[in-house]
């Protein structure tokens, strides 16, 4: 069993409204000093064998074809520390 | 020959099948349901993709339909030649499943916009635009979150040189869609999908702010008709 973490954001040249959004709220709520918000999505790929190459390359397959739409986003894959 | 037979698609949360039916059976042609679950196309002349939030709109919307059992007959069909409408959540679905350029993000301002909107028609020689004029202007409903049309500077510029941006917004962008887009079609012209409902505005009756969507269903109408 191993847990293999996939984070997907948007390309950073497409707007992201729903950050931009939450950045604004930060001052209102007293947060200061953030210039930017982005907002991505993270799933939590729970596999049966152990996280080696074949896994890995099998899960970056995934985000490419259904987790990411490579059109509009960015994805990254790591394992997670057990 | 009989009449033009148009499958209209319904995935689980569609919203929009039964006016685009109606639509289709109101221009004189036959409407087929398709269901997303079946590997059938039915052997239709043409498929319409209605809007909604198919699948919940989850992950992304289109994301999950565009693997449905219907579209894995349907996508080979369309690069093959055959006519494919989506509007709004069909839409998405095309550009999901790369039958279309691009994608539709959220609206730029976060905004759900509902409105009547002016739209330009700029391409009329694809399949679902021949029976109206290039320039001409129509008045269709939108309603949806996420219809801001992007693709990379390569991507808009092909878009524009080929005539491929069939649909334009006027008299203001509802959704901050790059070049105004309101609707593209591929190189052949057989699949245009675009974020306004033409469906929604075929008659009168239903409090519809034009009957300007009719175009759409003559033309698919009269193209099988002249075959």
């Amino acid at each position: 069993m191993a847990r293999v973490i996939v984070d997907v954001m948007l390309k950073p040249e497409i707007l992201d409204p729903q950050g931009q959004a939450i950045a604004r709220a930060l001052p209102r709520l007293g947060f200061s000093g953030v210039s930017e918000v982005r907002q991505g999505k993270r799933f939590e790929v729970e596999i049966d064998g152990p996280a080696d190459e074949t896994a890995l390359a099998q899960v970056r397959k995934m985000a490419e074809t259904l987790l990411a739409n490579t059109v509009i986003e960015d994805f990254s894959v790591r394992v997670e520390d057990q | 020959m009989g009449a033009a037979r148009v499958g209209v698609v319904t995935f689980p949360g569609t919203l929009d099948d039964q006016d685009a039916a109606r639509a289709v059976r109101h221009a004189g042609a036959e409407a087929v349901p398709l269901w997303h679950a079946d590997r059938d196309l039915k052997g239709v002349d043409a498929v319409f993709l209605p809007g909604g939030f198919s699948y919940g709109d989850y992950l992304r919307c289109g994301a999950i339909s565009r693997f449905a059992p219907l579209m894995e007959e349907l996508i080979p069909a369309a690069r093959a030649g055959l006519p494919v409408l989506g509007t709004c959540n069909g839409f998405q679905i095309l550009c999901e499943a790369h039958l279309l350029p691009g994608a539709l993000t959220r609206n730029e301002g976060l905004h759900y916009v509902c409105r009547d909107q002016r739209i330009l028609v700029e391409n009329a020689a694809t399949a679902w635009t021949g029976e109206y004029a290039s320039g001409q202007e129509i008045l269709l409903p939108i309603k949806h979150g996420e219809g801001r049309y992007v693709a990379d500077a390569a991507t808009i510029a092909a878009l524009e040189a080929g005539g491929q941006v069939v649909f334009r917004y006027l008299g203001g962008n509802p959704n901050g869609s790059i070049n105004d887009i309101a609707g593209i079609c591929n190189e052949a012209g057989n699949v245009v999908g675009l974020m306004p409902h033409p469906e929604h505005a075929v008659e009168e009756l239903t409090g519809a702010p034009s009957v300007d969507g009719r175009g759409f269903f003559t033309s698919i109408l009269k193209r099988f008709a002249n075959l």
